[in-house]
């Protein structure tokens, strides 16, 4: 393997490192809190929400837009890392 | 001023925006005409992206169908928005550095095949014709309702604005009219929103209005939940629908979403990788305000039209009741003959149906707010419902005149001539998508979730599996793609139309028979993971992808030095 390539493995094993937790979080706020564990989340307020029913109405939103901003800074920090970074 | 007289004014205003935006961005080029020259800036993409996917069902429909689903209307808030996060993190980034004009330029040439690149323009079209039959649905209501034209009337005048800008303009004029019409639409949702959150809980954010007391002290999704039970509906924040069905609408929708071609294409039309993953971002950012808001909604309008009719004199109803019934779309049948409103679970008991659709549209009037604020909602339907078509229109143009004509049949056409073929299909695919306007199948949101069971059964896969698999061959991912796609179609017309068992009359009754007791709306979810399957399995007993493909591959994955689209 040449130089080049080592470096490209290198940078394409951080970034599947990276996929799997924030597509971990991803399964876990939306399929666990809203949908399995919806019921027994309902058992706890916030507010006038049941917990799982705001999950699954609000919550979960809310996470997507924030897990899509931290793979941004992941990556942007990690091209620059390597020197795939385009400015 | 009456509510007549300021729709026409709002909508005139912005048709007249719209029109002399696509004056001013005409394309000139197929490279304009197909990814709007790849020189968009990352929010202007987001904010077109918003606007191209948010179309009259997410602006009309969903809020109305939450309002009468509850809990249930999750599959709809996450299975929508869910997908970005799956579009930013799996493809968009590797899509942009590929750098082509459509998504079977990507599934013809990372397969290597001429076969593969004629099955996805074929998916492409099933997928984006079945989703536009709903945006001139949608066009047609909001026409209909509030400029009291014909539907027939107003599917064409909405043709004509569509044609208009997307012929002159392809995807360069489509964009920054897209990034108006966002404008439009989220004030138009928001204004209304706003208004009735202060209204009955005092609170100016609608998102925390939703979850705030009452007047009286009593917590509203409380009183929702006790005012839906005493009546014999499903408790509001439970919902009636199974586990597993709602795990698979809600999959389904969101691996729609992230196979879905129009919304893919945007990401071609930004400069660098990094701008893609940031311009996804954004376009989350900017529908989850809709889509956060819409649940509230849902529980205001509701709430509302609940105290409104419930029990009541028929002789008393407001203006908007007799304005509403008028369209149809809301109708009294004094069953008992008392003159009052009976409006309860039991069908044999009630006596009054509401079209889901009018829930949005009607909210305002419910809510006495005024006439300018309605006739705002009528200028956002109309700026989501074809926003959305254009997109779709110019995916469907860039298929065939790009991908079959120049690809397929005449590779020698010019650069002049394949423009004018983007022009032509265009205005063809308007034509056809007016056609299903006028002959509606069914109400818009139920055909769009098809159209996310296609995409997610055909496309998703391979185009995942050419990126995170360096070893996917041809056969494989065009096996999958063709069994994916028939599997999904022969479910949808079992299911959903009843086509095998005397047609839509059986629909209900076949209920029973749903396998693993997942809707059509979900199936989406097995078709997909027999895609990925049965590609996988064909991919084992046949040869290797050629050596060049595997090192395309490796290059996709390398963020830098994307360079510009082009087209060979």
């Amino acid at each position: 393997m040449t130089e080049k390539q080592k470096k490209a493995t290198a940078y394409w094993k951080e970034n599947l490192k990276y996929l799997v937790i924030l597509l971990t979080i991803w399964f876990v706020v939306s399929y666990g809190a809203g949908i399995i564990f919806k019921d027994a989340l309902n058992n706890i307020r916030l507010g006038g929400f049941k917990l799982g029913f705001w999950f699954a109405q609000q919550g979960s939103i809310y996470v997507f837009v924030v897990l899509i901003f931290v793979y941004v800074r992941l990556m942007n920090k990690l091209d620059k890392k390597y020197g795939y970074n385009e400015d | 001023m009456s509510v007549q007289l300021w729709t026409y004014i709002l909508v005139g205003i912005t048709f007249a925006l719209y029109i002399g935006i696509a004056i001013w961005s005409r394309a000139g080029s197929t490279k304009e005409f197909y990814v709007a020259g790849g020189g968009v800036s990352p929010l202007a993409n987001g904010m077109a992206t918003a606007a191209d996917w948010m179309s009259a069902a997410s602006f009309i429909s969903m809020a109305g169908i939450i309002a009468f689903a509850g809990y249930d209307g999750a599959v709809y808030l996450m299975g929508w928005t869910g997908g970005y996060v799956l579009l930013a993190l799996l493809l968009a980034p590797y899509l942009r550095k590929f750098g082509k004009f459509t998504v079977p330029d990507f599934i013809g040439e990372r397969y290597y095949s001429k076969t593969a690149r004629i099955v996805a323009v074929v998916c492409a079209l099933i997928v984006s014709f079945t989703y536009v039959a709903g945006q001139m649905r949608g066009v047609g209501i909001v026409f209909s309702r509030f400029l009291e034209v014909d539907i027939n009337t107003g599917v064409i005048i909405g043709m004509v604005i569509v044609l208009f800008y997307a012929v002159l303009g392809g995807m360069k004029g489509i964009t920054y009219t897209q990034v108006a019409q966002y404008c439009v639409l989220i004030f138009a949702f928001m204004v209304p929103a706003i208004f009735i959150s202060i209204q009955m809980t005092g609170n100016p954010v609608p998102q925390l209005g939703m979850g705030d007391t009452l007047s009286d002290g009593t917590y509203l999704l409380d009183k929702l939940d006790g005012l839906t039970t005493e009546l014999g509906f499903a408790e509001y924040t439970s919902g009636s629908k199974s586990l597993v069905d709602v795990f698979a609408i809600t999959l389904a929708l969101m691996v729609g979403t992230a196979g879905l071609p129009h919304v893919i294409v945007r990401f071609f039309t930004v400069k660098r990788v990094r701008d893609a993953r940031k311009s996804a971002g954004l376009a989350l950012l900017f529908i989850a305000i809709l889509y956060t808001t819409a649940p509230a909604v849902a529980v205001f309008a509701r709430t509302n039209m609940i105290e409104t009719v419930s029990n009541q004199e028929y002789a008393n109803m407001p203006e908007w009741f007799k304005n509403w019934e008028g369209t149809g779309l809301l109708n009294f049948n004094d069953k008992n003959n008392d003159g009052k409103i009976q409006y309860v679970a039991d069908a044999n008991v009630n006596e009054l149906t509401v079209d889901r659709d009018i829930m949005v549209l009607a909210n305002p009037e419910i809510a006495n707010l005024p006439a300018w604020v309605i006739a705002l909602v009528a200028a956002g339907g109309l700026a989501a419902a074809l926003s959305t078509a254009a997109g779709l229109l110019l995916v469907i143009s860039s298929s065939v005149s790009h991908d079959l004509i120049k690809n397929v049949f005449n590779p020698d056409l010019s650069e002049k001539g394949e423009l004018w073929a983007a022009r032509i299909s265009a205005v063809g695919a308007v034509i056809i998508a007016g056609y299903f306007g006028i002959n509606p199948p069914g109400f818009v949101a139920a055909v769009v979730a098809l159209a996310f069971g296609l995409a997610a059964a055909s496309f998703f896969p391979a185009i995942i599996l050419g990126i995170f698999y360096k070893k996917m061959n041809s056969k494989g991912a065009i096996a999958g793609m063709i069994v994916g796609i028939s599997l999904m179609l022969f479910y949808m017309l079992k299911f959903k139309f009843g086509i095998f068992d005397g047609g839509k009359a059986a629909v209900a009754g076949l209920k029973d028979s749903w396998w693993f007791g997942i809707s059509p709306e979900g199936f989406g979810t097995i078709a997909m993971v027999v895609n990925f399957v049965v590609a996988l399995a064909v991919n084992k007993f046949t040869e290797e992808p050629p050596e060049d493909v595997q090192e395309i591959v490796e290059n996709i994955r390398i963020p830098s030095g994307a360079g510009d689209a082009v087209s060979h």
